[in-house]
């Protein structure tokens, strides 16, 4: 039997453009041995939850340093627990001030991540919280 | 029991179409496990349904680019469609990069189309091990077109023929020596050629070789000489959109021609002789392997083989005479 492999969606929602921190990061999954979905920039929740279910992940990663985090990253959680797939946690980072944690995390955001945040903590983080599901 | 209906329960959800579980049984066939075998085995006398389409070429020829907008024509023609799309594992790291769906996002919202990205996992054809088994769930789902979309391949990744009814071999002008390239195996699978991103130079040489080497056939299987498509740019509406269409209806024609010549069945014959291969493999061989690796025995065969004590061949004979009664 063949090990269970993560799978992870780094995806972008809104209109935000800067996708440069998206990319690194898919770079740094792959490199850590997880199969990753990128969908590219400009999506929205709905399709980003879509994705996610068909692409059966274990985790979202949302990007955003536009300033929309707030309403777009409640928004995929909420899809996500509409079609019954409440289980994929759901993570996000890009320019997040920290007064919207609290907010973010009351939604079901996971964990944030800022600029400065090394690629090892983050990879980190997801060996210790995801495992993938049967 | 209760797990006996719960499995029937799963494989009800994916007669009816249900996302989630068919995704979970395609991510369970990738990881191999057990469960996954036995829901084909259940599935299999319902497959057979779809036409499968196998789109490859070299990479960034434009094929996502191009199933993207053949997702698009079968819609308008309200056919459902389930998109496996291919990309390489990194063979450093066992991770991967699936970047295929970026270029079909737009239909991630559309219930009648499902795209599910699958690594290689070192498979050498092109393809997943695990795309066969994929396709009969799609087509258990209802799809009515399947489309898979090789990793860009090069000469030698000509696997996608065993599990497709219509190949659709994309290439692009100006990539060097193109059809030197493509001669030596890429050549004999295509059913259909596109050109793709033909307002480049060197399309109309490109296109007037391959014309060249298909009057050189002597004769083609089921009378059926693969057409060239020219597709100048996908993403333009104009003229272009028009040869989209064309490629539409050559598929749909090709798909006709084995039904009617009789032809769909050695295509299907093709794949089952496949799947029994992989299946004895796993049955057979991978076991023995599993024994002799856990026993220490593989260690003192290496090591016979280093003294030259005996050869590969003579060794081999030795366990399938113990092993195969
Ligand atoms: C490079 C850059 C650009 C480039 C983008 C290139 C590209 N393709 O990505 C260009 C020049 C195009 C650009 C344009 C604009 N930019 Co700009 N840009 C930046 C800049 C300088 C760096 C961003 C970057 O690439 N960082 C490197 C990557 C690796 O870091 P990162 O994305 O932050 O990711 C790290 C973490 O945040 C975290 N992370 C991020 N996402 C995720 C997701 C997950 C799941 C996880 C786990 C972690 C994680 O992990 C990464 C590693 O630490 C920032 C300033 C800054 N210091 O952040 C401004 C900045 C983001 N830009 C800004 C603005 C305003 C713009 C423009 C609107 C400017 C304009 N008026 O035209 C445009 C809009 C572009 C668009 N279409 O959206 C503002 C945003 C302000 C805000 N949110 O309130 C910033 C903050 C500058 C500022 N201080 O004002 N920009
Ligand atoms: N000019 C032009 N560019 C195209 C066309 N189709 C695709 N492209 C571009 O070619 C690049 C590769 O397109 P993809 O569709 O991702 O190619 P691919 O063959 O799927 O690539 P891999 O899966 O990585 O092998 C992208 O930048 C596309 O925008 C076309 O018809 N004309
Ligand atoms: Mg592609």
């Amino acid at each position: 039997m063949a090990e269970r492999k993560i799978r992870i969606m780094v995806a972008k929602p809104g209109l935000d453009g800067h996708d440069r921190g998206a990319r690194v990061l898919a770079r740094c999954f792959r490199d850590a041995g997880f199969e990753v979905i990128y969908t590219g920039c400009h999506q929205s929740p709905e399709q980003i939850a879509a994705a996610a279910i068909q692409e059966d992940v274990d985790l979202v990663g949302l990007s955003c340093l536009s300033g929309a985090h707030r309403t777009l990253f409640p928004r995929v959680v909420e899809l996500l627990k509409e079609q019954g797939a409440g289980d994929i946690a759901v993570i996000g980072g890009g320019i997040i001030p920290d007064q919207d944690f609290p907010l973010l995390y009351d939604a079901g955001i996971m964990a944030i991540f800022t600029p400065g945040a090394t690629l090892d903590s983050i990879v980190d983080w997801v060996r210790t919280n995801v495992k993938p599901r049967r | 029991m209760a797990e006996e209906s719960e499995e029937m329960d799963k494989l009800r959800k994916i007669r009816e179409g249900d996302v989630r579980t068919a995704s979970r049984l395609i991510r369970n066939l990738e990881d191999d496990l057990p469960e996954a075998k036995s829901a084909i085995k259940r599935i299999f006398a319902l497959t057979g349904r779809a036409h499968v389409i196998g789109i490859t070429g070299s990479p960034g020829a434009g094929k996502s680019t191009l199933v993207d907008a053949l997702i698009s024509s079968f819609r308008k023609k309200e056919k459902t469609v389930g998109v496996l799309a291919v990309d390489p594992t990194s063979p450093f790291t066992g991770g991967a990069i699936l970047g295929d769906r970026i270029r079909m996002q737009r239909h991630a919202e559309d219930p009648g189309v499902f795209v599910r990205s699958l690594a290689t996992r070192g498979a050498l054809g092109g393809l997943s091990k695990a795309v066969g088994d994929a396709v009969h769930v799609l087509d258990v789902m209802g799809k009515e077109i399947i489309m898979v979309e090789t990793v860009g391949t090069g000469q030698q990744e000509v696997e996608i023929i065993n599990h497709s009814h219509t190949v659709v071999v994309v290439l692009v002008p100006g990539m060097g020596d193109e059809i030197q390239a493509i001669k030596a195996g890429i050549m004999e699978i295509a059913d259909i050629f596109v050109i793709n991103k033909a307002d480049r130079d060197g399309a109309t040489q490109l296109y007037s070789e391959l014309t060249a080497m298909l009057n050189m056939v002597p004769e083609f299987t089921g009378g059926w000489r693969p057409p060239i498509i020219r597709i100048g740019n996908v993403f333009d509406s104009g003229p272009f959109g028009e040869s989209m269409e064309e490629l539409a209806a050559a598929i749909a024609e090709h798909y006709r021609r084995l039904v009617e010549k009789d032809l769909l069945g050695d295509r299907i014959r093709r794949k089952t002789l496949v799947e029994i291969n992989e299946a004895l493999r796993d049955a057979i061989l991978e076991p023995i392997l599993k024994d002799l690796t856990e026993s220490g025995e593989m260690d003192r065969i290496a090591g016979r083989l280093l003294r030259k004590e005996s050869d590969p061949y003579t060794i081999a004979e030795e366990v399938a005479r113990r092993c195969l009664k």
